[in-house]
């Protein structure tokens, strides 16, 4: 079933952190698997967070030299990072196998990511000048306090509680996608692909590289790769209407926009709520409710219907 | 109209006239009795016996429950406050009750009623009055998909804008809606009357079997084997009483709704089974 959300503000800035870990937790009966969230901060002058990960956290209960290996394969990182010039700024771990690092680097972020990941079980979740991805196992306040998002200040985000029903119970199957290697661009989704694997493939063959086998993913790569055309949001989620085969309502951001699409059957709910200063938007109000506990007036849009937000 | 019976007018509206009769009927209620259409279980309530419930800390569960003890109580009017866009909220409610919603539900409100009388502030969500069975229910803000799905009767009002598929699979009664209306509403609609005041997204009626839909703003487009048909004068008299009724009636009047039926064109309309029918081809 999936749950999703999203919210910005845009008229400054909020706890977006506090805020959308309620509208996922009001959420958790859609699906219990995993939590994600993508949230925007201040963007930092000439420095990107990168969030990564060395392991699942189900190998945490399985692997027999588990713990040693994650610090092997961080140690591994850290010298790639030095190796090719990357400026660690600041370092917090999250949890014992995922990292927040806040990093200057002049060089091809594409290269960069593709060598971390060419490290065994090291997986990027964002790179992002103002993006910052968390996903992991459990309902929105675990994983929230986990990662320390209670307090996070910032103008938008994008959530998404998972039922898992194609792809397996981990981290890399859960959402937002960051849509590798592009910064700042992340996307939930709520419903199924049909032509998945042959959007996937056309994608592929020009040159994109998948993390998952999750459909979810294809949209974050379908959508960067437009915007990295020069294609607008809005424009590029008319595209999908009428490019993407299945039914799926979805959200997608950017370093300063919100975007959703629904699909031509309008099968997959989607409420809104919009006001001069805050958008929010969810699979049920009762989400919404979270953050807005009066009376609000909101309504579902339509088939095919798409719309961006700026912060 | 002076001088026409219920089948006429009905034949008239070009809707079937065959008499209404099922299970429920037969074996739920008994015209003769004192009770008349109620249920053999149903409590005896007084609408002048007021309750509120105070939803904010409660479980759906609870909440209906608590509308039950209350009705047990002799309770016939009950108000709900801050049901907080909760889902399945006052579900299954089969007795006369005159219920008030000051707020929002979520999905799947008011589903399964047979006879309350219910005003809902707010908005709903998705399924609201699901395969409800008579009775009225007026939302005053919007509403989500499948608003009224499989209805079976009584006169469900959204004076807001509804969603996606209104009246899937409806099977009687009236559903009322101020606004718009989105796509694929009235599909595989069987009996009843849908009237929307504004615009109509695409595939409307589509599927259809019966009944009649009545839109007073622009169609996009009409579904599989659903047809426009002339708006008679019961047509306007039907929807200028009902309109009135629910304080909706545009100033312009009824003359502009467009009426759309059955082509009755499918192949589940043709008296052959799908065998003979190829051997006939």
């Amino acid at each position: 079933m999936c749950g999703i959300a999203g919210l910005i503000h845009r008229k400054g800035t909020s706890n977006v952190g506090g805020e959308m870990t309620a509208m996922l937790q009001a959420l958790k009966h859609r699906g219990p698997d995993s939590t994600g969230f993508a949230v925007y901060g201040k963007p930092g002058k000439d420095e990107h967070v990168l969030r990564f990960k060395v392991a699942e956290q189900e190998e945490l209960s399985t692997g027999f030299h588990i713990h040693q290996e994650i610090k092997e394969r961080r140690a591994e990182v850290d010298a790639l990072l030095k190796e090719v010039g990357v400026k660690v700024k600041k370092e917090e771990q999250a949890t014992e196998y995922a990292y927040r690092y806040r990093i200057s680097y002049g060089g091809d972020m594409k290269q960069l990511a593709d060598r971390i990941e060419d490290i065994n079980g090291a997986e990027i979740l964002s790179i992002g000048n103002s993006l910052e991805l968390i996903k992991d196992l459990g309902d929105a306040t675990v994983v929230s306090d986990q990662y320390g998002l209670g307090k996070f200040e910032g103008t938008h985000a994008i959530g998404h509680t998972r039922m898992a029903t194609e792809s397996d119970v981990d981290i890399r199957s859960a959402h937002p996608y960051w849509a590798y290697p592009y910064n700042d661009i992340a996307v939930v989704h709520n419903g199924q692909i049909t032509n998945y694997w042959l959007m996937r493939r056309h994608l592929e063959r020009s040159g994109q590289r998948f993390v998952s086998n999750c459909d979810s993913e294809l949209l974050a790569v379908y959508t960067a790769v437009n915007l990295e055309k020069g294609i607008s949001l809005e424009e590029s989620l008319r595209m999908s209407i009428e490019e993407i085969d299945g039914v799926f309502t979805y959200l997608v951001t950017t370093r300063n926009e919100l975007g959703m699409a629904k699909d031509t059957m309008a099968a997959k709910p989607m409420v809104l709520y919009e006001a001069d200063d805050l958008v929010a938007l969810a699979s049920e109000e009762v989400a919404i409710r979270a953050v807005l506990p009066h009376e609000i007036d909101t309504y579902d849009p339509y088939d095919e219907e798409v719309r961006v937000w700026k912060a | 109209m002076e001088g026409l019976n219920q089948d006429s007018v009905s034949h008239e509206m070009g809707m079937h006239t065959e008499p209404l009769t099922g299970r429920d009927i037969k074996t739920m209620f008994t015209l003769e009795n004192e009770g008349g259409y109620g249920y053999h279980d149903a409590f005896d309530v007084d609408y002048n016996k007021r309750a509120e419930i105070n939803a904010d800390n409660m479980e759906a569960n609870e909440v209906n429950n608590q509308i039950r003890d209350l009705m047990a109580d002799g309770h016939g009017t009950i108000v709900i406050k801050n049901p907080g866009a909760k889902h399945s909220i006052a579900v299954g409610i089969l007795n006369r009750l005159n219920l008030i919603i000051e707020g929002s539900l979520g999905y799947f409100g008011v589903g399964l009623l047979d006879g309350p009388n219910v005003r809902i502030t707010g908005r709903v969500g998705w399924s609201c009055a699901e395969n409800m069975m008579a009775g009225t229910i007026v939302i005053e803000k919007n509403a989500g998909s499948t608003f009224g799905a499989a209805l079976r009767g009584g006169d469900l009002v959204c004076k807001g804008s509804v969603g996606s598929r209104t009246g899937i699979d409806m099977k009687g009664g009236s559903i009322i809606v101020g606004g718009d209306t989105g796509a694929f509403s009235g599909f595989m609609m069987q009996r009843g009357r849908m009237l929307v005041c504004g615009n109509a997204g695409k595939n409307l009626g589509d599927s259809m079997y019966d009944g009649t839909i009545y839109i007073g703003g622009e169609i996009r487009d009409l579904g599989v084997d659903a047809v426009p048909a002339e708006l008679t004068d019961q047509d306007k008299a039907w929807l200028t009483r009902k309109l009135k009724q629910y304080e909706l009636l545009p100033k312009k009047g009824v003359d502009h709704f467009t009426k759309i039926v059955a082509g009755k064109q499918l192949w589940n309309y043709d008296n052959l089974e799908p065998t003979e029918k190829k051997i006939v081809l």
